[in-house]
């Protein structure tokens, strides 16, 4: 029996005990006096489902948590010399568990590797059979109990919606442990990479090449983790994305607010909105087929020799994308200004360019400057669009026409293909992912805090 | 001066001025319009041929010498005959001023590859054409695909062109006997990844996107609701629910890579669970798209009207029947629309899915949620590193395709919030 059919049949099992308990509560006040029943039948259905097949659910997640590594264990205890197969412990599970998901790879695998599956898959198939008597033995003895103990006495209501306020409480910390993940994730890889490399030079060195040796002795590729050219070149692009999205969020955003005739601000305004809605991956290949090329084009009809994956590409076609973002928070704030300001100026006689500039623009300075600072954290964070097409080596330099790679392609060109997790090359990307969450993190946490200080000042 | 006549002599400058704003006011508006048909028309112009591949009519002649010698139809005999030996004698016939090897490999270079697997899946399904001759339509060569839709300049000198003269007199040849056509390119959205432009196609990777979309779903609706339930109704004011509100708000602006590196640093790492699969791949996208439908659902739970839930309260529900009996239905649209908007958000999402690996090359469509995948979008950044001139047309075509699902799941959001959702 498949662990897919025993949750399966477990749910069934458990619906069955809710039809059981409320008929048998029925029964026992003899159907017509229902009063006497202290909650509505199906509160005490709900609560014989949950005695009975809670437990026997739990014990059926926490297995399947804990089979794999278990077996993995004994597996690897069977294994005449586990130390000579493979560099690692981690590199010799991961070949096991590739020989065992997939059957290409069981056809490459050498003796000792296969041998280890076979044991696997005939360990698991007796851990499933184990694993569906357990469950089955709980859920009996559960039901038992449910019989013993589920009188119309008991306060079925209360403690059903106990239950069902626990389980509101458990999804709604998930955005917790998410952060906690996140944090402690990237913060143990980042540790082990920063054993072999400082933080000093990380943070401030200027040599950006992460090719490790492969042997010792090898010259020319000793491996330089300074991320200084990675900073420069994820400030240089999201400047650029700054420099094309704030004007033109800002100057679309009070021209429809304050100017546009109501139709057109309706039909104009969604139409907008759409650019926040293309993948960034379209960008992306915007970016590269379309906007790349044609820079380069133009740049040479004027003598200029501009980067096929230039910065200033990249960065153009970012803040395309953010130029929706600016303009509907900048709409938001601008319309949360009082209107007895804009009347107060307009009956003094400015014109409406005159009052949003001196009064309306001054009012909402603090709430644009948090939707600029929330955008800068977008465009920092911001990875296909660089990824196809900003350049991959790093290169310290403030010149727009030439090629600069940014944190998030060198996350990305660190991660992507094959990987050992000891190589400082691997880690890195959780360095430079730490520093990318930290600088975004706080970036959102000032915006955040400013456009709602600014909200309580108009309130 | 009095300054009656300060304020009129100002007065044309400062109308000027007024002006001026207004226009870059309109200029911005205009750009963002300009820019928005600039990426659209430039996707179109470069996809919409893709819809479409070019065949070449063969009489194939089906030799039971090649196929099956011992005739005896044996399933396996005839599944690993040599079925590109018959397209080549075809092609060879059809041309036989070729002559020598290079010009013979020329001619057979024309034919796609995966045409001798279309002809096994032929005769598999009909074994009676053997000794027949048939005439086919197989798929050109991207090359020749190229030439058709007019990518391939005739008038560049002929060693700087993929094709040369005797190729495009071959093709121009055929046309002027309606042998070499443009079709609708079924094999598109029939088939999985491959090298070759011709024989690529989206399946696998819309399979992938729908696999991991379930997945997320599972994940982010019940969780998302649950916990905007719990926060809008039963949480106490404390420095927990802060803090929990204060995480969610972050999570929402954690830029997408990083969600990635979690689910290659727990999910993938610790957890062990396999590579580039659509669950790994659903797990991350569902903690990413959390947020979004929390904060939609607290919205949408606080558009209900407070009058509802006191009159359910005044006739004897408790909070929670309150709640999960009237307050929630009324909020369903809005939060299914938040749901939706999210989902689509997520199926554009590229970056987390490169972290976990569903960037391997993977040609058949995955059967189930733990077998190696790729997503759509993923799919598109595989395609678009790829220099064949087909694989750029293909990749803006899959584009096509992936903004027709976003804009339709945006247009169901839409209609749920304008005409569904009961407004108080």
């Amino acid at each position: 029996m498949s662990p897919l059919f025993l949750i399966f049949l477990l749910l069934a099992l458990s619906s069955a005990a809710y039809f059981f308990s409320q008929r048998r509560m029925l029964r026992q006040v003899r159907n017509a006096n229902v009063a006497r029943l202290s909650s509505l039948p199906e509160h005490f259905g709900m609560l014989g489902a949950i005695w009975a097949g809670a437990p026997a659910l739990l014990v059926y997640f926490v297995w399947l948590i804990f089979e794999g590594d278990i077996l993995m264990a004994q597996v690897l205890a069977i294994l005449p010399d586990p130390e000579s197969m493979a560099a690692t412990r981690e590199l010799l599970i991961g070949d096991i568990r590739n020989a065992i998901n997939n059957p290409m790879s069981y056809q490459m695998a050498n003796e000792e590797v296969r041998m280890a599956a076979d044991r696997y898959q005939e360990l698991s198939q007796t851990a499933t059979l184990a694993l569906t008597a357990t469950c089955l033995s709980v859920f009996a003895i559960c039901s038992a109990l449910v019989l013993k103990f589920l009188t119309p006495q008991v306060r079925a209501r209360v403690r059903v919606e106990k239950i069902i306020r626990g389980f509101l409480l458990l999804c709604s910390t998930l955005a917790i442990f998410t952060t906690v993940g996140i944090v402690l994730s990237v913060l143990f890889e980042a540790s082990r990479f920063f054993q072999t490399v400082s933080v000093i030079e990380f943070l401030f060195g200027l040599e950006w090449s992460p090719q490790m040796a492969i042997r010792e002795d090898q010259v020319g590729s000793s491996g330089a983790f300074g991320a200084v050219p990675l900073f420069a070149g994820t400030l240089l692009i999201s400047f650029i994305a700054m420099l094309v999205a704030a004007p033109i969020g800002l100057m679309s955003a009070i021209y429809l607010s304050e100017y546009a005739p109501a139709k057109i601000r309706a039909a104009v305004k969604p139409m907008l909105e759409i650019l926040a809605g293309v993948p960034t991956v379209v960008y992306g290949f915007f970016a590269a087929i379309t906007v790349g090329p044609a820079l380069r084009g133009f740049g040479q009809s004027i003598g200029l020799d501009v980067a096929s994956e230039s910065a200033l590409a990249a960065g153009f076609v970012m803040g395309v994308m953010i130029i929706p973002f600016v303009s509907s928070i900048s709409d938001d704030v601008i319309t949360a200004v009082p209107q007895a300001m804009r009347d107060g100026s307009l009956g003094m006689g400015a014109t409406n360019s005159e009052t949003m500039r001196r009064v309306i623009l001054p009012a909402a300075l603090p709430g644009i400057i948090g939707g600029l600072l929330l955008a800068i954290s977008r465009a920092i964070g911001e990875t296909m669009i660089v990824v196809m097409a900003a350049g991959l080596s790093a290169n310290l330099t403030a010149n727009p026409l030439e090629a600069v790679t940014t944190v998030t392609v060198q996350i990305v060109t660190l991660l992507v293909g094959d990987q050992e997790f000891d190589s400082p090359k691997t880690l890195a990307a959780f360095a430079l992912g730490l520093t990318l969450f930290f600088v975004t993190l706080v970036l959102n946490f000032i915006a955040l805090y400013v456009v709602r200080k600014y909200r309580e000042q108009y309130e | 001066m009095n300054p009656t006549k300060q304020i009129v002599s100002g007065l044309a400058r400062r109308q000027r001025a007024e002006k001026r704003f207004r226009l870059y006011g309109l200029t911005a508006v205009v750009l963002g319009m300009a820019f928005l048909l600039l990426l659209f028309g430039s996707i179109v112009a470069n996809g919409y041929k893709a819809f479409t591949q070019t065949y070449i009519e063969l009489p194939i002649y089906f030799d039971p010498a090649v196929i099956d010698p011992s005739s005896e139809r044996d399933h396996q005999t005839l599944f690993s005959a040599d079925y590109w030996k018959l397209v080549k004698t075809a092609v060879y016939q059809k041309f036989p001023q070729a002559s020598g090897r290079k010009e013979r490999r020329e001619l057979t270079r024309m034919v796609s590859e995966g045409s001798a697997y279309e002809l096994r899946d032929q005769v598999l399904e009909n074994p009676r054409l053997i000794g027949t001759t048939q005439h086919i339509w197989l798929a050109a060569d991207d090359d020749i695909d190229m030439l058709m839709k007019g990518y391939i300049d005739r008038n560049v000198p002929e060693d700087e062109r993929r094709l040369n003269d005797r190729i495009i007199g071959y093709v121009d040849s055929m046309r002027e006997v309606d042998a070499i056509e443009r079709r609708f390119n079924t094999t598109f959205f029939a088939a999985g990844d491959s090298r070759e432009p011709e024989q690529a196609g989206i399946l696998g990777a819309l399979m992938g996107s729908f696999l991991t979309l379930i997945v997320t779903l599972l994940l982010s609706f019940p969780i998302g609701v649950a916990a905007a339930v719990y926060l809008e109704e039963f949480a106490p004011r404390n420095r927990f629910i802060d803090l929990i509100e204060i995480n969610i708000n972050n999570l929402a602006a954690v830029p997408s890579i990083i969600f990635g590196l979690l689910g290659l640093a727990i999910f993938i790492n610790w957890f062990g669970m396999p590579r580039s699969t659509p669950v790994v791949g659903g797990l991350v996208l569902g903690l990413m798209t959390l947020p979004t439908i929390i904060i939609a659902s607290r919205v949408s739970i606080q558009s209900v009207p407070p009058s509802i839930k006191e009159a359910a309260l005044g006739v004897g529900a408790s909070r929670m029947q309150a709640m999960f009996h009237h307050v929630l239905p009324i909020a369903t649209p809005g939060m299914l629309t938040g749901t939706i908007i999210g989902m689509a958000r997520a199926l554009g999402e590229t970056a987390p899915l490169l972290m976990i690996g569903m960037v391997a090359f993977i040609v058949d469509p995955p059967g189930g949620f733990t077998e190696p995948a790729t997503a759509l979008p993923v799919q598109i950044f595989l395609w678009s590193d790829s220099p064949e001139r087909g694989f750029t047309e293909r990749t803006s075509a899959a584009i096509l395709v992936l903004l027709v699902f976003l804009i339709a799941m945006n247009a169901a959001a839409v209609y749920l919030r304008e005409r569904v959702t009961k407004r108080f």
